[in-house]
């Protein structure tokens, strides 16, 4: 089932504190970040179905914002994701050929996940960390400056449950 | 000089206790002595234009801002940074973030917000953290909340997080993401400054724009417009990238050359291995590119300058813009067509779909350059791209449109002839680049 702990319930509130009253819709996206979080990595229907009643709007004002975004996930993912920047400062400096070793790598293509469930492949545009090209998202956060041998390492991390992905 | 990272080096400088013994927040003391029209005075004597890409003129925009009785007003920052090439306000925010809140609240003083909002893109998903803590130790310190050092200004300050989309950076689309909403920019009329969120009066402004408010307050509105060139005043923050042997964030001086910022090791220290420079996109994805030769000296022999007049000098025929200050270096090995690929991909990606031209222009450009890149192109797809191009700009709901007519234009203007090669050598093309052959002649372009 969908629900909240007391802790993020209250997290919910303060959220939903920060507009005027009347204007809780405005913490939508906030709290979709907290139940993409909570729930799986993705929103399910059952959780934006949820996320609606608890801000006191209609189902479908939150499909509407899920499938807009890109951070957004609408269907399920792996447990690492990793978003590989594709635009062109990156690819100046090589991000095709760190999106072609991982495939091969992991045997997935772009928008793909692995059989096991632990890695999907979305390539990304521009994350604004062009300077420190190739660079990938995973999770809370970045990592640039991206070879092969970085990425091997970092998925080694990610199969032994290391790699740093959350504060 | 620097007004901006000045202090970027002192170790812990994002602490409050470190930001405070180094001269921190004095220009909120100062400013909260001050009447809120006397620092919006002082905004249009410092000349500052808005730093996230349009240059519109700080100090006037804050002048439209709509005041009637009884409604609150709100500055909503926009860290929406998503143009690529872009990313000074990822440092500001991460290295500095005190520098960014005291320009936060001598903004919302001077506009008379009290309760001003951060928009930050999503994936900076570690800033907010930061942002937050800066955020809990000015507050107690006495320098937001209620009553600011007696007085009688209440402000609360809260980040508000995206969900990855650049459209949002365009200031109503990212008025109706904060309420909640699809990213689809509003039509204007009603401007902002007058029915902005909530349709509540509002400022949208840059974190860049922002931060550079505290040392205006410093040295004053009319110090800070006597640095710089001409109606470029103050300073810049350029985020350069791409083939560079220094990438990274520089404030730079407005008299400072092109070519002294690209190969001066006092900046980005040169292109790696030696090669030579083939062209640049000096100010974010969305400006033109320009080959060596016009970057470098203008169609007219001078020597060109890193500041908003010298960078534009020759309009869209043989200049480009500074734009967001996003500066993409191109080596001799790299190929326009493919890049300019990826920046039509982009564009299409973030089109938020509401008007035909540039919902539909998009896609179309982006798969001719696949095309032509992938060796399939036609000879006629060159004047079809500029066709298109031509019918999305000037004819959409928002800018978004232009920039993505923008790049493709220029490429096509500039190098015409790297395009034709890719099509007519179509095997060739996968396996080598054009190089750097001729480029137009600047002074026989047509527009
Ligand atoms: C498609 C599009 C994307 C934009 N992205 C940004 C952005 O990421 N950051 C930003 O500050 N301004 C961005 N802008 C410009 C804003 O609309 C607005 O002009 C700016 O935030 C105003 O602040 P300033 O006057 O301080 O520059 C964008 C504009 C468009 C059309
Ligand atoms: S120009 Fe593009 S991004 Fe802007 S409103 Fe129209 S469809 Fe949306
Ligand atoms: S192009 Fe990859 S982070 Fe900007």
């Amino acid at each position: 089932m969908v629900q909240f702990s007391e802790d993020k319930l209250k997290k919910v509130n303060e959220i939903i504190a920060r507009y005027p009253e009347g204007k809780q819709k405005s913490a939508l996206i906030p709290v979709l970040h907290l139940a993409q979080n909570e729930f799986g990595g993705w929103l399910s229907p059952e959780t934006m179905d949820y996320v609606a009643g608890l801000l006191n709007i209609l189902p479908v004002e939150v499909y509407e914002v899920a499938t807009f975004y890109s951070m957004l996930n609408i269907k399920p993912v792996g447990k690492y994701v990793l978003e590989v920047c594709q635009t062109g400062p990156c690819m100046l400096n090589g991000s095709d050929e760190i999106i072609q070793y991982i495939e091969d790598k992991l045997g997935i293509k772009p928008g793909e996940t692995t059989a096991d469930g632990l890695f999907t492949l979305k390539p990304a545009e521009c994350l604004g960390a062009c300077g420190y090209a190739p660079m990938m998202q995973l999770g809370k956060f970045y990592r640039e400056h991206l070879t092969k041998e970085k990425v091997d390492s970092l998925i080694e991390e990610c199969k032994a449950g290391t790699a740093k992905v959350d504060s | 000089m620097k007004l901006l990272l000045d202090k970027a080096h002192i170790e812990g400088i994002r602490y409050y206790d470190v930001w405070k013994k180094n001269g921190g927040y004095q220009s909120v003391e100062k400013a909260l002595k001050m009447a809120p029209e006397e620092i919006v005075e002082e905004v249009k004597k410092s000349g500052l234009r808005g730093r996230g890409g349009a240059g519109f003129p700080t100090g006037l925009k804050w002048s439209f801002i709509a005041k009637p009785e009884g409604v609150p007003r709100h500055l909503v920052c926009n860290a929406d940074e998503s143009e690529p090439g872009t990313f000074k306000d990822r440092y500001l925010m991460e290295f500095l973030p005190h520098l960014f809140i005291e320009g936060m609240i001598i903004s919302s003083y001077a506009l008379g917000s009290n309760t001003s909002y951060i928009y930050i893109r999503g994936e900076y998903a570690w800033i907010p953290d930061i942002l937050e803590q800066a955020i809990a130790e000015a507050k107690a310190a006495g320098y937001l909340g209620k009553n600011i050092l007696g007085s009688g200004f209440d402000l609360e300050i809260y980040v508000h997080r995206g969900a990855g989309a650049y459209i949002c950076g365009e200031e109503t689309a990212l008025i109706e993401s904060l309420e909640g909403k699809r990213g689809n920019p509003r039509i204007k009329p009603p401007f902002p400054a007058v029915q902005g969120a909530w349709m509540r009066p509002t400022v949208v402004n840059n974190v860049e724009t922002i931060a550079t408010v505290s040392p205006i307050i410093m040295i004053g509105g009319e110090e800070y417009g006597k640095i710089g060139v001409g109606k470029s005043t103050g300073t810049k923050l350029i985020s350069a990238c791409g083939n560079l042997n220094k990438p990274g964030v520089y404030e730079i001086p407005f008299d400072l050359s092109v070519e002294e910022f690209i190969f001066s090791d006092d900046w980005c220290g040169g292109i790696p291995k030696g090669k030579k420079l083939k062209a640049c996109i000096p100010g974010g994805s969305s400006v033109p590119i320009l080959p060596a030769n016009l970057l470098l000296k203008t169609a007219k022999g001078d020597t060109r300058l890193m500041n908003y007049e010298s960078l534009a000098d020759g309009g869209f025929a043989t200049g480009t813009a500074l734009g967001s200050g996003g500066f993409i270096v191109l080596d001799e090995d790299q190929c326009v067509v493919k890049h300019t690929y990826t920046l039509a991909r982009f564009y299409r990606h973030e089109s938020c779909g509401q008007c035909s031209p540039c919902r539909e222009g998009t896609g179309w450009m982006e798969k001719i350059l696949l095309a032509i890149e992938k060796g399939k192109g036609k000879l006629s797809d060159i004047d079809l791209l500029w066709d298109i191009q031509r019918r999305i700009e000037g004819n959409t709901i928002c800018p978004l449109g232009d920039a993505a007519a923008w790049p493709v234009a220029a490429a096509i203007r500039h190098f015409r002839d790297e395009f034709e090669w890719h099509i007519l050598n179509p095997d060739e093309a996968q396996t080598h680049n054009y190089g750097i052959a001729h480029y137009a002649d600047p002074l026989e372009i047509a527009v």
